[in-house]
């Protein structure tokens, strides 16, 4: 215990050394000072750049982008169009990855489907970021009776059972990427909402705010100038999990024949091959593109996550 | 309280040889501790003094084995504890020297407590670690004589608690207590009072001066208040960027500094025991240790360099200004000059008063 | 060194003019059961204490931690709401007014806080941190006058105007602790709360600080609220001093009363206490040695309430709050049923 306690100590120790080590000389050496400035958001990027996982992540996810944006021109065949005279062929020269039971092109449904998991992990990550942090600002920032009632509801969405439910709505609203974007954000943005909260509560607390309440700043440009770029780093990293849930969960719908309609090419709709038990077991190269697919890209953004929230560690940052 | 002289002929109790600490960041390698020596005698009150980022507790964790590597990494011709060299101790040996023959205060007891567990067990447990042979309930015996010792009310009762339940005054106390259990030689105290009030740390100290003459272990303070160097030190370490820059008796040390940094210290020192007209700043910034200044690394703030090339491209060595008074300074016999000065703008002589 | 362009362009209050006055200034906090919500009781963290300060003059406000100097101190610019008493400022008790009106005397009561770390926005520029206050307060609103403005501050505190492109995070301790004082100079106030300024800092820049605070002091006519546990810098900066014990002052009068002539036990066992840097004083010392610990302020003992750590209590300090008067003629007020002088040579 005491080892820990000194290893603390030597850490601030060491964090003095290097504050006191790059602290500009005030009597002015103009040449430093003109030299570059080291932005506290510059610092994070840096950090991140060092994250090998996050950066391969990124890299991966990167080239997932481009290849959803280019399907056209980077599919071999028409995704949708079916081949009467090759059902269920394995990895050929002709097809790369195989055809699935209508005759389609495996790696040509893979590339479309990228479009369909990006979308709904972007679109339901940013909406349920926007409506939980506006709500979390609000409940941290306000307080009061507004903080009790967002906090109950943010209690009650979180102990839906929020499958069942997404299943209930998906298939009272009927399937399509629009449908599953707003279910998925309907339930995705208490996390948010919570963490918002959470750490606005704290910024509030700060020396920085109360020298701003000092000065006379009114509660509206605290929120906007202190709190809300203090919340916003780590909300990236809220983002990416945020992120990496959806596509699961649109993989998850698509599997049991909820998500995107057919025949559009979705990850979690070439898995939904997979229930028979004759392709499960002779015929892998159906299902474990996707599956494969789906874990790598899940656990790339979640690397990011990882990277994101390394760089943006407090304690390092002082 | 007596002054134990610096007898040479006696055998050091640590003697630390040119030991060097250094800890590898993000932005360069930080050389913590630069090539340091220093002893301590048996039952000997040294005082370590410096600012935040000397290295005076780096040093002392570097000899304790508690530097984490990496990122650090500790390195010394040699570190001499009663004849065994403690940097080529494994980790296990290393474990029966610490919080047995020397102990550690630190600062915040209620980090150094594990707080599931009762003061009394973690106590009992420290003695029972270096004491086999110890039964239970004589370790508990033992506990509560030495809460009592340290000045803990009511210890039965205190044995039985947790951290939480104690005060920060009375955490420290008991700190001390687990310090003392194992009859150490050496107790190292790193501002053990830093985080109490005024009227609290006066209670520490007195607790810290009469485990002194209970168990005779010589003990290092170190501290960033020349007021407790001055009122609890036989001896005394001046410590500047990662360096010992002046070594000398308490006494002589504040009646005669012989290094530019110590007199600095003192003139800008506000004091009760007179009224100054101001006080005297040291210009400028503590150096990095990324890239310390080249020859005396205090230079760069430095009044008595007056722009001569030495302090920028000579490293001082600490040499023997007078009988046990070691300098780290190219023109220490220039410090009376200064002191002159200083004298003038604060209004007072910040030195000791004191004959040596 | 002087300003350019004024802020405030309304008078300056002359020197010695009462700028400040306190009066029976309570802040409670209730405590709360962590469940229903339900108060359990209070922490009377300040509990009716009187102060007075006159332009340009400094007021240190001593004590340990938990005393709720600090709390006077945020109390007294409604950072925290008070729960009783008055706080008039240049004649207007400011506790009466609205928000609203609170904003415009914000331009002339200020704050610097002691950590310098945690006082300054992490994501901010030094430039927009020091320029917030005069954005807020919509005076220098062309980006220009701003600019300069805010160059001028810089200097000011002895920091290159270059570095107000960079970010806290790239000074030291000291230097963001000059970064808190021009912000709080920026809308060139008159009175600043400073509120333990300089004990996160090491004693070599400590000093810096301390004269930085004297000059500005002087070239401006500030007046001082100092807060602090340390009372050799206090002694070294301030006119006048007020002891505070548990959330009441005990003592106050001039420096040299209290340092030199302390009449309550707690003055007395405070300045005993520190230890002097001076090893040829360090054995005819006597130390008052006081038992124990502060009670807490959710239930401070009856009558004095430092009788329960105090060497002379007798049966009545049980009975009776001593009033902050001078009852023997001692010279200055004292919370004491038996002040006694005791001149500080013997402490």
């Amino acid at each position: 215990m005491n080892d820990e306690r000194t290893e603390q100590i030597l850490d601030e120790e060491a964090q003095a050394l290097i504050g006191a080590g790059e602290a500009p000389d005030p009597r002015g050496d103009m040449k430093r000072a003109k030299a570059k400035i080291q932005s506290p958001g510059r610092i994070a990027w840096r950090r991140f750049l060092r994250h090998r996982l996050a950066l391969g992540g990124m890299v991966f996810v990167g080239i997932l982008f481009l290849v959803a944006i280019f399907a056209e021109f980077l599919a071999p065949y028409d995704p949708n169009v079916v081949n009467t005279s090759a059902f269920r062929t394995p990895p050929s020269s002709e097809h790369w990855l195989g055809t699935d039971s209508a005759g389609r092109d495996v790696l040509s449904r893979l590339i479309f489907g990228a479009r369909v998991s990006l979308t709904v992990g972007v679109a339901a990550a940013l909406s349920a970021l926007g409506l939980g942090t506006l709500l979390g600002l609000l409940a941290g920032v306000v307080g009061g009776w507004v903080d009790s009632f967002i906090m109950r509801a943010v209690d009650v969405f979180l102990s839906f059972p929020s499958l069942m439910l997404i299943l209930l709505l998906v298939a009272v609203l009927g399937p399509s990427i629009g449908t599953i974007v707003v279910v998925i954000a309907l339930f995705e943005w208490p996390t948010a909402a919570r963490i918002v909260r959470q750490m606005a509560l704290s910024v509030k607390e700060t020396d920085f705010v109360l020298s701003a309440r000092a000065v006379g700043s009114s509660r509206w440009r605290i929120m906007r100038k202190h709190v809300a770029p203090a919340v916003l780093s780590p909300l990236t990293v809220v983002g990416t999990l945020l992120a990496a849930q959806a596509i699961l969960l649109e993989a998850a719908l698509s599997f049991l024949g909820l998500g995107v309609k057919q025949p559009q090419a979705s990850w979690g709709g070439m898995l939904e091959e997979a229930k028979s038990l004759t392709i499960l077991e002779q015929m892998p190269w159906m299902w474990i593109p996707p599956g494969l697919t789906i874990a790598v890209t899940v656990l790339a953004i979640n690397f990011i996550g990882d990277g994101l929230r390394d760089a943006f560690d407090p304690r390092q940052q002082m | 309280m007596t002054q134990r002289p610096n007898d040479s002929s006696r055998e050091p109790l640590l003697e630390v040889r040119n030991l060097n600490t250094t800890f590898k960041t993000e932005t360069g390698t930080v050389q913590a501790v630069r090539g340091v020596n220093w002893e301590i005698y048996p039952g000997e009150f040294l005082g370590v003094v410096g600012e935040s980022g000397s290295g005076k507790s780096v040093t002392m964790a570097s000899i304790m084995g508690l530097v984490p590597t990496p990122p650090g990494s500790v390195g010394a011709d040699s570190v001499t504890f009663e004849g065994k060299d403690l940097l080529s101790l494994n980790e296990r040996q290393m474990r029966r020297i610490r919080g047995h023959e020397i102990s550690m205060i630190f600062q915040d007891p209620m980090t150094s407590f594990n707080p599931v567990h009762t003061i009394g067990n973690q106590i009992s447990e420290a003695i029972r670690v270096h004491d086999s042979k110890m039964t239970r309930r004589a370790a508990k015996k033992r506990s509560i004589e030495l809460l009592s010792l340290v000045g803990v009310p009511s210890p039965e009762v205190r044995f039985a608690q947790f951290p939480h339940e104690y005060s920060g005054g009375m955490r420290q106390r008991a700190m001390i207590a687990m310090a003392i259990a194992n009859q150490p030689k050496l107790i190292i105290a790193d501002e053990p009072t830093t985080a109490l009030d005024v009227t609290i740390q006066a209670q520490i100290l007195d607790v810290l001066n009469l485990i002194q003459e209970e168990t005779d272990a010589a003990t290092i303070l170190i501290t960033h208040d020349l007021g407790l160097i001055a009122e609890m030190s036989d001896r005394v370490l001046v410590m500047y960027a990662g360096k010992v820059v002046e070594t000398a008796t308490v006494f002589e040390l504040f009646a005669d500094p012989k290094h530019p940094y110590t007199l600095g210290l003192l003139a800008s020192l506000p004091r009760l025991d007179s009224q100054l007209d101001s006080l005297l700043s040291i210009p400028g910034q503590p150096p990095s240790l990324i890239t310390p200044p080249t020859g005396c690394s205090f230079h760069p703030r430095c009044d008595l360099t007056k722009g001569r090339s030495e302090c920028r491209s000579e490293l001082p060595v600490l040499v023997e200004a007078s009988n046990g008074h070691h300098t780290a300074c190219h023109f220490w016999d220039e410090m009376t000059e200064i002191a002159e000065v200083v004298t003038d703008t604060v209004g007072i002589d910040v030195r000791s008063s004191v004959e040596t | 060194m002087t300003s350019t362009v004024d802020v405030s362009a309304d008078d300056r209050m002359p020197l010695g003019e009462e700028m400040l006055r306190v009066e029976d200034l309570k802040v409670h906090f209730p405590v709360k059961s962590t469940v229903l919500r339900r108060k359990l009781g209070e922490v009377k963290a300040v509990d009716g204490i009187d102060l007075e300060l006159a332009a340009g003059e400094t007021l240190g406000l001593v004590g340990e931690s938990g005393c709720g100097k600090s709390t006077t101190g945020q109390a007294i610019l409604r950072l925290i709401e008070p729960t009783a008493g008055k706080v008039i400022f240049r004649g207007r008790d400011i506790t009466a007014i609205s928000r609203r009106q609170m904003s415009p005397l914000r331009r002339e009561m200020q704050i610097v806080l002691q950590d310098p770390f945690a006082s300054l926005d992490p994501r901010m520029t030094v430039r927009s941190i020091i320029a917030e206050p005069l954005k807020v307060h919509g005076v220098y609103t062309s980006g220009k006058d701003r600019r300069k403005r805010v160059d001028e501050l810089l200097e000011l505190v002895g920091l290159s105007s270059e570095l107000g492109s960079r970010f806290p995070h790239e000074f030291s301790g000291g230097q963001r602790q000059r970064i808190g004082i021009a912000r709080a100079l920026a809308l060139n106030p008159q009175l600043l709360i400073l509120d333990e300024p300089v004990s996160a800092l090491d004693v070599s820049i400590q000093a810096q600080i301390i004269n930085l605070l004297e000059e500005l002091q002087k070239e401006f006519s500030l007046a001082y609220l100092l807060i602090a546990h340390d009372l050799a810098v206090v002694k070294h900066i301030c006119d006048r001093v007020a002891v505070m014990y548990l959330g009441k002052i005990v003592e106050t009068g001039t420096r040299d009363e209290i340092y030199n002539d302390p009449t309550h036990p707690y003055t007395q066992a405070l300045l005993s206490a520190v230890p002097t840097p001076d090893p040829a004083k360090r054995d005819d010392k006597t130390r008052i040695l006081l038992e124990g610990d502060v009670p807490t302020p959710e239930n401070p003992p009856s009558g004095c309430r430092f009788r329960t750590r105090c060497w002379k209590a007798q049966p009545e300090c049980a009975d009776e709050v001593p009033a902050l008067i001078d009852r023997e003629g001692l010279g200055h007020p004292s919370a004491c049923l038996f002040p006694e002088s005791i001149a500080a040579e013997d402490l």
